[in-house]
């Protein structure tokens, strides 16, 4: 693998609830009212290397778009770095903040949702880069034309309003505006998502194509993992906040190593199986205010023993460019 | 009641939509049958008429929506234009459906019990209160929630959305119906739960002899699950026939067409193949296929409604130019 475009450094993010008034006098009044913590990301460390295209895949509630958020600089992390370039983000002087955030864009899951009704799709493309100088108002049109072709849309389209385009048409505006701004890195949160099975195939055909033409790098953050299969180089699993495991696309679908990757590589339906008979895992996923000490995956493990209870694994590399967390693996 | 070889059978089904943009003819011709203990698939995009060929069998198609012509025999029944009363009789008794989003279905004010003990008395009120409690406690733990003396206790907001869903499972089940049509049932749950869902589903099914009808845009989904499959679009049934057959010679280009389009092992680094255009609007259906738009092989014999034809046998299909040369790649 080439050098890193981006990585990340023990990236950590909690939320934490803050106590209501009766419930500060109360925890003065020495009740034990504490406030509530969730560690919706714990101390992450992943290197996304230029041109390549990383997976992140986990279930709901397991950090994977407040990880996505983070890096795209939409939220702040509470603890650790993100190195974009070689240079730490939090080291940066103001201008050369601005210049990375217009380098990592974001694309949404709801096309319904992260474009405003009330503009027209040529200020929604056209927006971002009159306002950070990148063309004059003269040229926009002009530009917006372009953009427009790039990602598949009829440039004659450009003076309607959202709500007049379907849904695959609308997740092509969401990635037209990511595009006017040239990025050279694309956070993907769910993208295809809320699309049908026939619109899918196009955006994610849109999705390799700008990245052979444009040459992107994609964070895409999926919990459809034939998604992630098809579109990724390395994929990174997430439960509860932590990754579980890293490993190249191949090797992770072929042999997997973590017990949860196991149980999704298990779980999921697949086309070419008639008839199986489904064994699922037992149990929920926690809720990230209470995670289960040690291991967090223990309580739903198979293979748990007494050791996962109580330490908490930390992702080592266990063969070439292969990480994974999980303590059979100082077993074998 | 005539004795019948099939629990359902739905015959030239219609329902059609009178808006004031015009008459959507939602479900328009759709004939088949679901034998005893038989899961069938129905599969289709958003717009195709899936979900109102569900809520047609069941009688809930409100105003402006009218089943229009047709016949839904159950038992040999006809449940077309039955009077409300017997309807109620049967819909949460013998005929039982599941929704997509188990929090609108359930009642949040009401705790789990209570509304499970008035679906077991609505139908018969002479089972006294704890026998119905009994069969609440039963029925949740049929579909594996642990602890459910507890957990009829709890209102729905309590559950987590996995859990919910096997509530909502659990009242369908409570007066043991013949027949469960579920409408998207795992679509808005993870991975790991959806395996779960569908193993308890599978289960019902052998264990009962429930026939079932799994309303999903999932093909993945209905692969591992159901014995037969029809494939709708446009308010039509393009396709159907046993499962293995249509999945793995499909011979209507929608169906090729939709295989094609599913990412997952083998894809990788290729494109997908992609059905161009998108659904047509059900306001504003073309005169003959409605899918000749985006059909590679259409030409002008395709302007003609094309009639219920069985090229192979066990099949049925509405097209006037099949795939009939086994030979030919799935993903042509």
């Amino acid at each position: 693998m080439s050098e890193a475009m981006l990585s990340v450094n023990n990236l950590t993010k909690n939320f934490v609830k803050r106590l209501d008034l009766a419930g500060k006098i109360a925890s003065k009044l020495g009740s034990d009212i504490r406030e509530e913590v969730v560690h919706a990301v714990d101390g992450v460390t992943i290197n996304i290397p230029r041109g390549g295209v990383v997976g992140l895949v986990g279930e709901s509630g397991c950090g994977k778009s407040t990880l996505g958020r983070m890096i795209a600089g939409i939220l702040k992390p509470t603890f650790g770095e993100i190195i974009y370039k070689g240079v730490s983000i939090t080291d940066m002087n103001d201008d050369e903040m601005r210049r990375a955030a217009l380098q990592i864009q974001m694309i949404f899951q709801n096309p319904f949702a992260s474009l405003n009704p009330r503009m027209r799709v040529e200020d929604i493309i056209g927006e971002a880069p009159l306002v950070h100088g990148m063309i004059t108002s003269a040229e926009k049109s002009e530009y917006v034309r372009d953009i427009m072709q790039k990602v598949g849309l009829d440039p004659e389209y450009r003076r309607r309003y959202p709500h007049q385009f379907s849904g695959g048409q609308r997740q092509r505006i969401g990635i037209a505006r990511a595009l006017a701004v040239k990025p050279e890195f694309l956070v993907c949160d769910e993208a295809i998502a809320a699309l049908d099975v026939s619109i899918q195939s196009q955006v994610i055909n849109l999705f390799m194509d700008l990245r052979e033409d444009l040459d992107l790098t994609y964070l895409f953050i999926s919990h459809n993992l034939s998604v992630v299969e098809h579109i990724s180089d390395r994929v990174v699993i997430m439960y509860l906040g932590r990754i579980v495991e890293i490993a190249e696309t191949d090797d992770l679908f072929k042999d997997p190593n973590h017990p949860y990757t196991q149980a999704l590589l298990n779980g999921i339906p697949r086309l070419d199986q008639r008839g199986i008979d489904y064994e699922p895992i037992d149990g929920e996923i926690p809720s990230p205010l209470d995670p289960p000490p040690g291991c967090h995956f223990h309580p739903r493990c198979p293979h748990a023993i007494d050791r996962c209870k109580a330490e908490r694994p930390e992702l080592r590399e266990i063969a070439a460019n292969r990480w994974s967390a999980c303590h059979l693996n100082d077993q074998a | 009641m005539t004795d019948a070889a099939h629990t359902l059978e739905v015959r030239n089904l219609k329902t059609h939509f009178f808006t004031k943009a015009g008459v959507a003819k939602a479900v328009d011709g759709v004939s088949f049958t679901v034998g005893k203990g038989e899961v069938m698939g129905l599969v289709g995009e958003s717009g195709s008429g899936k979900s109102v060929t569900g809520f047609s069998i069941i009688g809930l198609v409100d105003p402006p929506g009218e089943v229009v012509s047709g016949e839904v025999l159950y038992n040999g029944k006809n449940l077309v234009g039955l009077p409300d009363e017997e309807m109620r009789d049967l819909r949460g008794n013998r005929i039982a459906m599941i929704f997509q989003d188990p929090m609108m279905t359930l009642n949040p004010v009401l705790r789990v019990d209570t509304q499970m003990v008035e679906t077991i008395k609505a139908h018969d009120s002479s089972v006294s209160e704890t026998e119905a409690i009994q069969r609440c406690r039963d029925a949740l733990g049929q579909v594996g929630i642990p602890a459910p003396e507890e957990r009829l206790k709890s209102y729905p907001h309590q559950f987590s959305g996995g859990m919910r869903q096997r509530v909502a499972i659990a009242i369908a089940l409570l007066n043991k119906p013949d027949l469960i049509i579920a409408d998207e049932p795992t679509t808005a749950l993870d991975v790991t739960i959806q395996g779960q869902i569908l193993y308890e589903a599978q289960k019902l099914c052998s264990e009962t002899g429930t026939s079932m009808i799994w309303i999903t845009h999932d093909l993945a989904v209905v692969a591992g699950l159901a014995d037969k499959i029809c494939v709708m679009y446009g308010g039509r049934i393009v396709e159907q026939g046993e499962i293995s057959e249509v999945l793995d010679h499909p011979v209507h280009p929608y169906t090729r067409g939709l295989l094609g389009s599913v990412p997952g092992h083998g894809t990788r680094g290729k494109r997908l193949f992609q059905i161009p255009g998108m659904a047509p609007s059900l306001l504003n259906l073309p005169q003959g296929c409605a899918f000749q738009a985006r059909c590679p092989r259409a030409d002008e014999a395709c302007n003609i409604e094309p009639e219920i034809s069985s090229p192979v046998a066990g099949r049925e299909i509405r097209c006037c130019h099949p795939h009939l040369d086994p030979s030919e790649e799935v993903t042509a």
